[in-house]
């Protein structure tokens, strides 16, 4: 992992912009805006893994980060077990059916020879089943969604703690990614956005409606974190401690005890929220550097090399006999894994899970941008695509808002023009999210970090 | 017998009439989706805001109308101020062009390049119509606004179901049926369409033949954004006009193209309305329709639905996975216009 002048250039660009934020606008919002952005950044690197180094795209984004922030809820969530007493077994029946129904559709297509008959008995079988099925499941769900609708109304989770659900969530994203990838992958690349983009909503639709899962749209708020409370933090002593040491000199300055001790507190009050954000950065920052690792080493192991050569030219590496499809599937998997624990990591720091937050603009389509920007096939390309976008995401707010109070500053202040402009300036970052990507894509088609191709 | 017919009324009046506007709002737009799939030859994320361009642009003027008192008196006003918008959304497709598209298809870029800067578009796009009329819903349609109510339909017949036909409904199945036998007459009866149809399925051959690139670029971005238009102010008028619903209306009309045969006009439009057609018939609740069909011990106690209207959208999703499954190029084997 050695960077040229260039990559240091971008890096240290980076840090001296939260930097900046954290004087001009306060260091707790310059760490909201870091974490997302490591957020962002692990999600572009499970996009550029199966883009960048495969040439494999997956616009299906949304639906794997939805996935992992299933999984935050159902690793962390206690269980509720009223709701498993009454819908319990109903639940189990239908799975057990489930299970039996995929088995006999396996057998029928195994076993019997003429195609029209094979397709009759297993419109049959699975209609039948089906029916069979609903019955028993309608039931079982209906009756868990009655448990406490108010406060409860789903099966709950597992009772562990939320830091599991990273790699749980990774499971997930990938499960469905393989499921996926089996039936579409093998499409021609624009079809293969298209679908991939549908199935992430038909994903998301199911997490908003099937209540008994996940609550859908009434969401599960109070979500377990993996750092310490802010309320435990003031009042136990090892912090108090380290605040007053750290703002000793600035304390020893004041002399009346009482003034002292009331802006002791207001300092530990701002400190705690900082401290809990810090540790979030922290453990955020631990796991993108651990994915950014072995995503690079595996780019330049002869797997990764493989693949390149599979994305560059597929025809001569089949010639090769490599195994395209398998190989295609197994990126695939890889990506969206990642993509998901991005999004139980979310889940994770936000404490909520409301499905109907994830919209395609937002999760999927900014992904992508990050990932053309920063430059597809480059890791650190990834991360500071992350990085930009989200930074720029937030920012571009209050710098919309100076510059149309700057180039309006000769109108009437209740100009009908001004205020307009004024209320619509949360949409002006998407304005400047599409023009940065019809730029990059233009003058920069590599992205901002470029992959390096290595000769060996 | 009087039970069949109040069967096949409220079947009329829950499914198929909504079923046939809806349908052709999805035909309009999933046409314009395989003109730029066939002939600029890459899948065009931008088209629902390019729908949604025009439709803004025909309520600013509807606005602008009614404010003069000028009116078109029992149909909406935004039929006179449709023609503006029209040539609003062919400034707009000529202009990103011109500025965006021209410079990938003179580079060759392949396809994916280009759906993704159909996607730098769309989100300008997008934010130039929140920028001006925000991400409210607009309710512009006026004049009359029922043809027929089910009330009057009840007393004409004296049947126990009544038969709402909304005019907007009406309107859109008009024009629709007006724009398509347009289009086709023009694409198989004149040069210009001919030589279209030649550019799409060679276009090498096209240009040895003496076929000017430019001007077949050009009328198609005339059928683009016409159609575009026309499908999201229909679409307004018959539901509401909504900034962001017309990003999940994507989804649907590029269902509706692909389950056609993608570059196949004909099979646009008939995708269009299986995707509506299924769209709402596996979400309807049937249980009005047995309750005149069955005699009355059979009567079901359930709603008898496939699925829950929440998985309107998946329908055609799941239709579109099994499509390519079975027959990848769609049911009018696509590719050629």
């Amino acid at each position: 992992m050695r960077f040229d002048k260039y990559e240091w250039t971008a890096i240290s660009i980076m840090v001296s912009l939260f930097i900046l934020v954290g004087f001009v606008q306060g260091w707790s919002v310059s760490l909201v805006i870091l974490n997302m952005c490591i957020i962002s950044a692990i999600m572009t690197m499970g996009v550029n893994i199966s883009w960048g180094y495969a040439g494999v795209i997956n616009f299906g984004v949304m639906g794997f980060l939805a996935m992992g922030g299933l999984a935050a809820v159902l690793v962390s969530y206690p269980p509720i077990k009223e709701a498993w007493h009454v819908g319990g077994s109903g639940l189990g029946i239908s799975f057990v059916l489930l299970i039996g129904l995929v088995i006999a559709v396996y057998f029928i297509n195994k076993l019997v020879e003429k195609k029209s008959h094979k397709y009759w008995l297993n419109g049959l079988v699975i209609f039948f089943g089906v029916i069979i099925i609903r019955h028993f499941f309608l039931n079982a769900t209906s009756k868990i969604e009655e448990v406490d609708p108010a406060l409860a109304g789903f099966l709950g989770g597992a009772n562990l703690p939320i830091i599991f659900s990273w790699v749980v969530g990774g499971f997930f994203a990938g499960g469905v990614a393989f499921l996926i990838g089996k039936v579409a992958l093998g499409l021609r690349s624009d079809y293969l956005a298209i679908v991939t983009l549908g199935i992430s909503e038909i994903v998301v639709s199911v997490l908003k409606h099937e209540e008994w899962l996940s609550r859908g749209v009434k969401n599960v708020i109070g979500l377990k974190r993996p750092v310490p409370y802010e309320i435990n933090l003031q009042s136990s002593d090892w912090f108090i401690n380290m605040v007053t040491w750290f703002n000793s000199s600035k304390l020893n300055e004041i002399i009346d005890p009482d003034q002292k001790q009331e802006i002791l507190n207001k300092i530990i009050i701002d400190s705690s929220s900082l401290f809990v954000k810090l540790n979030y950065a922290v453990l955020f920052f631990i796991v993108m550097i651990v994915i950014y690792y072995f995503a690079n080493k595996a780019q330049v192991s002869p797997w990764g090399r493989m693949m390149r050569a599979i994305r560059d030219n597929e025809v001569s590496a089949n010639a090769m006999g490599k195994d395209i499809v398998k190989q295609h599937l197994i990126i695939f998997v890889i990506g969206a894994a990642i993509v998901g624990v991005a999004g139980a990591m979310l889940v994770t720091l936000d404490g909520l899970f409301t499905p109907s937050g994830y919209r395609p603009l937002r999760f999927t389509f900014i992904i992508w941008i990050m990932v053309i920007v920063g430059g597809s096939g480059n890791n650190l390309g990834a991360i500071f695509g992350g990085f930009v976008i989200w930074f720029s995401w937030i920012e571009v707010a209050p710098l919309t808002t100076f510059l149309i109070n700057l180039f309006t500053s000769g109108m009437d202040p209740q100009n009908a023009i001004r205020l307009h402009l004024l209320n619509s300036v949360p949409y002006f970052r998407y304005l400047l999210m599409g023009m940065v990507l019809l730029l990059i894509l233009r003058y920069r088609p590599k992205g901002i970090i470029p992959e390096k191709v290595r000769h060996s | 017998m009087i039970d069949f017919i109040n069967s096949i009324v409220v079947l009329l009046n829950f499914v198929i009439i909504p079923g046939l506007s809806y349908g052709s709002q999805l035909a309009l737009g999933a046409l314009g989706v395989t003109f730029v799939y066939a002939i600029l030859r890459f899948a065009n994320f931008a088209h629902g805001e390019l729908m949604s361009f025009g439709a803004m642009i025909t309520i600013l003027f509807t606005w602008f109308f009614q404010s003069q008192n000028i009116g078109l008196g029992i149909l909406p006003t935004a039929l006179i101020a449709l023609p503006f918008g029209i040539l609003a959304t062919i400034v707009l497709g000529l202009l990103s062009d011109k500025f965006v598209f021209k410079y990938y298809r003179t580079q060759k870029s392949v396809p994916v390049v280009l759906a993704m800067v159909s996607i730098g578009v769309m989100f300008v796009v997008n934010a130039i119509i929140r920028i001006i009329v925000g991400t409210e819903t607009i309710k512009f349609s006026d004049g009359q606004k029922f043809i027929m109510k089910a009330k009057q339909f009840k007393v004409m017949t004296g049947l126990n179901e009544g038969l709402a036909l909304k005019s907007s409904q009406v309107i859109t199945i008009l024009i629709t049926i007006a724009l398509l036998t347009f289009t086709f007459w023009f694409l198989q009866k004149t040069k210009t369409g001919k030589s279209m149809r030649a550019f799409s399925d060679n276009e090498d051959l096209a240009l040895l033949s003496g076929i000017n690139p430019d001007r077949v670029v050009f009328i198609t971005w005339l059928i683009v954004g016409t159609l575009a238009c026309v499908a999201g102010t229909l679409y307004g008028l018959d539901k509401s006009y909504k900034p962001i619903i017309y990003l999940n209306l994507v989804l649907p009309i590029f269902a509706s193209a692909i389950v056609g045969g993608i570059g196949s006009p004909f099979g646009a439009v008939v995708g269009g309305y299986v995707i509506a057609f299924s769209e709402i018939m596996v979400t309807y609740a049937y249980k009005k329709f047995f309750k005149y069909l069955l005699p009355e011990n059979l009567e079901p106690s359930s709603l008898v639905q496939l699925l829950s209207t929440d998985y309107k959208f998946a329908v055609s999703f799941t239709i579109l996975v099994i499509v390519l499954l079975i027959r990848p190029s769609g049911i009018f084997r696509g590719k050629v216009l």
